[in-house]
């Protein structure tokens, strides 16, 4: 049976694995789903205090929107991150969390993966709705734009689920992915125009076009500014950025599901 | 009906030991994929077919690859050699319970479980109630599983996975769960699916459940099907097989020994009819136990006696010379006790046997051995059906012949 024929079959238990990755997540905590939006409020306060007043980091004008909110600019690219990283983690550690599962049933495992990555895409939405509705008291009408939004999530789950396809497996065979990752994830936090607008990094490089362009490599440069495009600026991020993302992100899961097949027969003995 | 639903076509899985399990990055690139292991093959070249609507069981020792086997027919494990076909829903109970999430509720958890054995929703809404009502676990089912007790954990794990109606199900070594109550109604359980026409592959120790339950029986060892064929032949070949020659039999092997030493005991053996040592005689044999003594002063009246356990601690027998009225009025020496039995009437099984010597008012003990001598019976005349004493009886009836 082709593992696509397999995935088909097992939408339910797909379904039932996120609800309990969701469900699971805040149990026996007295704040619940509330902290899945605390988290990036509390980012978010440091972030501005620390860049907007500490760093004197300028604001960016929304273009054509006009907007001028240091925070929620802010937003527009951290909650992306956020979800990147948070699907990276979560892919990380649940093959080793659900090794039980593994050794004892057989399913295809790849829906460990994808479930817990549906998980933060659902966090995600959540936390992308309440920026809308912010944003709209702010006075920004942004609701058509979040169709195009739906679009660009839709493309970065592909990309998240294609590293986490590969981090997942890798780390039950080495288990200091974990550690690396946690560093690499510092870097590229650094390396995304996230705490500070693209134009600092382009009036810095200007006369090194090539460092530039290498800089803007990096997948996430391209995801964090077409999610501001949409939401901060309201306007279509350039073309050719999303022809790059799409390009990308199909390569990344493509890579994925590669890697994954090969180490997957390998699981239940190598737990 | 004669249409395997299992076929194992020359199957082999091969382990890594690894010399250095080192699960670092930095090892892996030192070593540069020049990997130091040793293989060990789990399965080797293993071939065998499962008919359907049959049970069908595995045995074989600790390491022999009979779980190997099981998950590899589940698709767990993949074999490196060989291809397994199966048809039909198949369903594993490897270990009960294993999806369960802990700060779920058993509700929850009952449709998690189940949808990762492949029921889906609507079905396992109808059987919901079935499964609760079988795990016995109405008042309990929205607490969170991590309240529940061990034995209430598995038998909900068991009741979602017997529930889901497979039409091959794989155990293994489950049948050993949950009071008494539960396991009369797993056995009903197994019993109606067997009833019903489904296949069961069962891996397990309990060689006198394999025997009753199984059609078909498979022993595996060192990876390879020793033996296949009716599960009576295998099954009694195998627990006979398993009795190899128990090592020398002295007082040192005894698990505890205890008195105050004026006599003591040398020798504990098993003698059979013709008078060799032995470890492992047959039911209805006529075997001697043999106790050899050493008394340094004369010791008056002393008394002799014998003790039978099975190696779960159940009290079989015990005998002692004071009430069979043999009692010297002076040992000094060396010397020899024999307990003649005409006939062994155990059926076949492992029994340890304790010896002892104490006073004539049988509180002074003067050696006590306990369990001095292991010894192993096996199948031999009369064979019947189970337990540990053989009644040599008869079976008669007016109303029919058979």
């Amino acid at each position: 049976m082709s593992s696509v024929a397999e995935l088909a079959e097992s939408r339910e238990l797909f379904v039932n694995l996120t609800l309990r990755e969701l469900r699971g997540k805040y149990k026996r905590s007295v704040l619940g789903w509330t902290w899945s939006l605390l988290n990036p409020l509390a980012n978010m306060v440091i972030f501005s205090v620390v860049f907007r007043y500490f760093l004197k980091v300028a604001t960016t004008a929304g273009d054509p929107s006009g907007l001028k909110v240091f925070a929620l600019w802010l937003l527009c690219g951290l909650l992306p991150w956020n979800f990147l990283s948070n699907g990276m983690s979560g892919s990380m550690g649940t093959l080793i969390a659900n090794s039980n599962l593994i050794k004892k049933v057989f399913f295809p495992r790849e829906i460990l993966v994808a479930s817990n990555i549906a998980s933060w895409v659902v966090s995600f939405l959540l936390e992308l709705g309440v920026l809308a509705l912010v944003l709209v008291v702010a006075g920004s009408f942004v609701l058509p734009w979040l169709l195009p939004v739906i679009g660009l999530v839709v493309v970065q789950t592909l990309f998240v689920v294609g590293i986490g396809l590969v981090l997942s497996v890798l780390n039950v065979y080495f288990r200091d992915v974990q550690h690396f990752i946690g560093i690499l994830l510092q870097i590229w936090f650094y390396a995304t125009p996230i705490v500070y607008p693209i134009s600092y990094v382009r009036d810095a490089l200007k006369h090194r076009h090539v460092l530039f362009t290498l800089y803007k490599l990096n997948p996430m440069v391209r995801f964090v500014e077409a999610y501001r495009d949409c939401l901060y600026d309201r306007r279509f991020p350039p073309l050719l950025d999303t022809v790059f993302l799409v390009g990308v992100s199909v390569a990344t899961l493509a890579v994925g599901v590669y890697v994954f097949t090969k180490l997957e027969p390998k699981l239940a003995e190598e737990l | 009906m004669a249409d395997p639903v299992v076929v194992v076509d020359g199957v082999s899985k091969r382990f890594r030991l690894y010399h250095e399990r080192n699960r670092s990055l930095k090892a892996a690139i030192l070593r540069a994929g020049r990997v130091r292991y040793d293989e060990f093959w789990a399965l080797r070249d293993v071939s065998l077919e499962i008919e359907e609507g049959i049970t069908y069981g595995l045995v074989g020792e600790n390491g022999s690859g009979k779980s190997t086997l099981l998950k590899c027919i589940a698709k767990i494990l993949r074999p490196d050699d060989g291809r397994i076909a199966t048809r039909g829903k198949m369903a594993a109970l490897l270990e009960l319970g294993s999806g369960f999430h802990p700060e779920l509720s058993g509700r929850e958890n009952v449709f998690l479980n189940g949808s990762i054995l492949g029921l889906s929703k609507r079905d396992l809404t109808a059987r919901f109630d079935d499964i609760v009502g079988f795990a016995g676990l109405e008042r309990f089912i929205d607490q969170p599983v991590k309240n529940y007790s061990s034995g209430m954990y598995v038998r909900l794990g068991f009741s979602v996975a017997i529930n889901i109606d497979p039409d091959v199900l794989l155990v293994d070594e489950v049948l050993a769960v949950g009071d008494a109550v539960f396991q009369r109604r797993c056995n009903e359980k197994f019993a109606d699916f067997r009833r019903a026409g489904k296949t069961v592959v069962i891996v397990s120790h309990a060689t006198d459940a394999l025997r009753t339950m199984c059609d078909r029986v498979a022993w595996l060892k060192d990876g390879q099907v020793v033996a296949e064929g009716r599960s009576e032949d295998v099954v009694d070949d195998y627990v006979d097989q398993g009795h190899e020659d128990r090592v020398e039999v002295t007082p040192e092997v005894a698990e505890s020994r205890w008195g105050s030493g004026e006599v003591r005991l040398q020798h504990v053996t098993l003698v059979d009819s013709a008078g060799r040592e032995t470890s492992h005689p047959s039911t209805g044999d006529a075997v001697t136990i043999r106790l050899r003594y050493r008394a340094d002063k004369p010791v008056a009246k002393p008394v002799f006696g014998l003790a039978l356990e099975t190696l779960d601690g159940t009290w079989l027998w015990a005998h002692h010379t004071r009430d069979a009225g043999f009692v010297p009025d002076e040992i000094v020496g060396e010397g020899v006790v024999d307990l003649h039995v005409p006939n062994l009437m155990l059926q076949p099984g492992t029994y340890d046997l304790s010896a002892s010597v104490v006073d004539y008012t049988t509180t002074h003990q003067y050696d006590y051995l306990r369990r001095c001598l292991r010894f192993d019976v096996e199948h031999g005349t009369p064979r019947e059906s189970g337990g540990f004493v053989a009644l040599g009886g008869r079976w008669v009836s007016d109303s029919f012949v058979a």
